[in-house]
């Protein structure tokens, strides 16, 4: 006490990773001028800062969507039935780095990747089976898929009408945003400008043809995962969405024709309230935006729609259990954040695809979180805290920052054909990884707290998911006996009408669903579109 | 004898496409004073070998975070030996489990930076390579 009044004891150093300095207290002097209904509004109120629903998890729960995929399509069929027996409402569904990229499971480059990091679709059968018995009415399906982005959903609209349910019933959300993965994650395949004719196409087709499908999912999540800052993360995806706003509105749509089913997917890990207020700060920034850049009248254009995830890169390798306490509260900051849907990392997913085991577990956090602390029983809780409220328009200023430095760069579709915005995040990652060597970052049990019995290898301690070579075998089999039994005549006219297609202007989608309804394998299909446009260059900054 | 400085090519072989931990490793190495090329995502072992050659460096990391690290390292070590470039060093990091860091090492890769190594540890481990470590 007495060190206090004399001034002398040294305060910790609270800066967060955008450089915002928080101070110890926070009182009124810190919102003069503060203004209701300018700043917040009511929650479902323009500009949405409190949320976009008026009654929020009162009136429905966040949506819970574990990642899920691996394996042959029977399998992944199996695990999704596990998990929705559980309570899980909805599927996020992983693919495996061969489909991403358009390679079928016999291509010599698909060797030893087949089904290991998610499940393998090479034709529109394996398509029939992974959702067999979910009904495509029912269930929303999120699909972790980009580049190859049309071909998957095109093969789902044709899964659904066999299924006897209308296009314009089926609710799937393609991940469909190429521009992150040209900046991280890194599954593009063609050209920047053909891979944004693609998202547009896509997204244009479903507007018209399938107006319940959410055609992107914009992913500040893995530029984050990959070394950027809670600002740029947002900085980044709102750029993103307004890059294909632009691309769409250009096609001669009105921007209430999809933004209303434009959606995101954001990481929550760190600091709670840095996350929460990134988030707040976000909402008002996309609503301000689609209204008075883009013009949007129907409010639903105006809302950050979003899927919060855990956020793998906050979890260790060290003391993997811990995990499962970072989770709890990763998964408390997307619930403070108003997340419409949450995913949560499974604590051993540093080693492996996960378990049965850790996937429940990170179901029943999010469930324990729902349902027993009480979190969701009002809307935006910290609404009018002083520092919640000085820290999300410090993080407002932050994100415009950060949005006139990639516009300085020439706009983010010029700074990702440069590789100036690559360059960025892998600056930002280094700097991160001192941080975290240096302990400016705390990490428990990494760099400060360290057990000095602790085995840096504790995955003997995990239950492991071990990957199955038959697979692979098992998918080159099933695809040989496709290319004997199919029409391949038929196949080859699809093809070649694709091939011109993709010559033209014209929208893609319909010769497209042509190709998967002749049961042309995705490599097939890809491979048509890599004759006419060739392969991205990557710019190889670091 | 005058030394140069090491030469490391930071590759990405395979079709996983997260180059963080491979770019900040190569960004580290080029802080602390080697020569560092990076090859970026989806190279194939030949492609590596040739490049890895044609450059002279005494190094190739290897970054693997899809689980296929045995596949890729080792027809990544057949093509070297295919090309009579033994002499290049291969390290790799990733997603490694224990029981895969020794299949590694027996396989002959000389060195395995599982995920979570902290990077003053990768930078130390070169750097007894240029003092005729490693």
């Amino acid at each position: 006490m007495a060190d206090e009044k004399k001034g002398e004891r040294k305060l910790r150093d609270a800066t967060y990773l955008d450089g915002i300095q928080i101070k110890p207290v926070y009182g009124p002097a810190d919102l003069t001028g503060f203004d209701y209904a300018r700043e917040l509004g009511d929650p479902g109120e323009y500009p949405f800062t409190r949320g976009i629903h008026p009654h929020m998890y009162r009136a429905r729960v966040w949506t819970m969507r574990q990642y899920i995929g691996f394996g042959t399509p029977r399998e992944t069929n199996a695990r999704f039935k596990y998990l929705m027996a559980h309570g899980q409402d909805a599927l996020n569904v992983a693919f495996d780095l061969p489909t991403q990229l358009g390679l079928d499971s016999d291509d010599a480059r698909a060797e030893g990747e087949v089904g290991r990091v998610g499940m393998a679709i090479d034709s529109l059968l394996d398509m029939e089976e992974a959702f067999d018995g979910i009904p495509a009415d029912r269930v929303s399906i999120s699909l972790t898929i980009n580049s190859m982005a049309a071909f998957i959903q095109a093969m789902f609209l044709v899964v659904a009408e066999k299924q006897g349910v209308a296009w314009d019933k089926v609710v799937t959300t393609p991940q469909n945003d190429i521009l992150k993965e040209f900046v991280a994650r890194g599954t593009w395949v063609y050209p920047v400008e053909p891979s944004l004719r693609l998202v547009c196409d896509i997204a244009e087709f479903c507007a018209k043809r399938a107006p319940k499908v959410n055609p992107i999912s914009v992913c500040g999540y893995h530029i984050r995962e990959a070394g950027c800052t809670p600002a740029q993360e947002m900085a980044y995806g709102l750029l993103i969405a307004a890059a294909y706003t632009d691309r769409l509105l250009k096609r001669g749509l009105d921007v209430d024709d999809f933004a209303p089913r434009l959606s995101f997917n954001f990481t929550c890990w760190g600091r709670l309230f840095e996350e929460v207020a990134k988030f707040r700060a976000g909402r008002r920034l996309y609503a301000r935006m689609m209204k008075e850049r883009f013009g949007a009248k129907n409010p639903k254009s105006m809302m950050f729609r979003s899927l919060i995830g855990g956020g793998g890169s906050g979890f260790t390798v060290r003391e993997p259990e811990n995990n499962i306490v970072r989770g709890a509260y990763y998964a408390l900051a997307a619930a403070l954040s108003g997340a419409q849907t949450m995913a949560l990392p499974t604590y051993d997913e540093a080693y492996t695809i996960p378990s049965p085991k850790a996937q429940l577990l990170a179901l029943r956090t999010m469930q324990i979180c729902a349902e027993e602390t009480g979190v969701a029983d009002t809307v935006d809780p910290l609404a009018g805290s002083y520092f919640a409220e000085a820290l999300t328009n410090e993080m407002e200023a932050k994100i415009r920052e950060e949005m006139a430095k990639v516009d300085r760069m020439g706009g983010v579709v010029e700074a990702v054909k440069s590789g100036a915005l690559q360059a960025e995040v892998a600056r930002q990652a280094y700097r991160f990884e001192q941080q975290m060597f240096s302990g400016e970052y705390p990490k428990v049990a990494v760099n400060r707290h360290v057990s000095p019995d602790a085995e840096r290898e504790a995955s003997d301690a995990l239950e492991l998911y071990a990957f199955d070579p038959k697979v692979a075998e098992a998918q080159v089999a099933k695809l040989a006996r496709l290319r004997r039994e199919r029409d391949n005549a038929a196949v080859a006219r699809a093809l070649a009408r694709l091939r011109e297609t993709a010559q033209g202007r014209e929208n893609l989608m319909p010769a497209i669903l042509d190709a998967v309804g002749a049961y042309a394998s995705l490599g097939e299909m890809a491979g048509a579109l890599r004759e006419v446009w060739g392969e991205h260059k990557e710019p190889l900054v670091f | 004898m005058t030394l140069r400085p090491l030469k490391v090519l930071v590759a990405k072989p395979g079709l996983d496409g997260h180059d963080r931990g491979a770019k900040v490793v190569a960004h580290a190495l080029r802080d602390a004073g080697l020569e560092v090329i990076y090859s970026g995502l989806r190279r194939g072992a030949e492609e590596i070998v040739a490049e890895a050659v044609q450059e002279d460096v005494d190094v190739i990391g290897l970054s693997v975070l899809s689980g296929a690290h045995l596949t890729l390292s080792q027809k990544l070590l057949d093509r070297l030996s295919a090309a009579g470039a033994e002499d290049i060093a291969v390290v790799v990091g990733g997603t490694i489990p224990a029981k895969d860091a020794e299949a590694l090492r027996a396989m002959g890769v000389r060195r395995v930076f599982p995920m979570g190594t902290p990077l003053p540890e990768i930078v130390a481990y070169f750097r007894s390579f240029e003092r005729g470590g490693g």
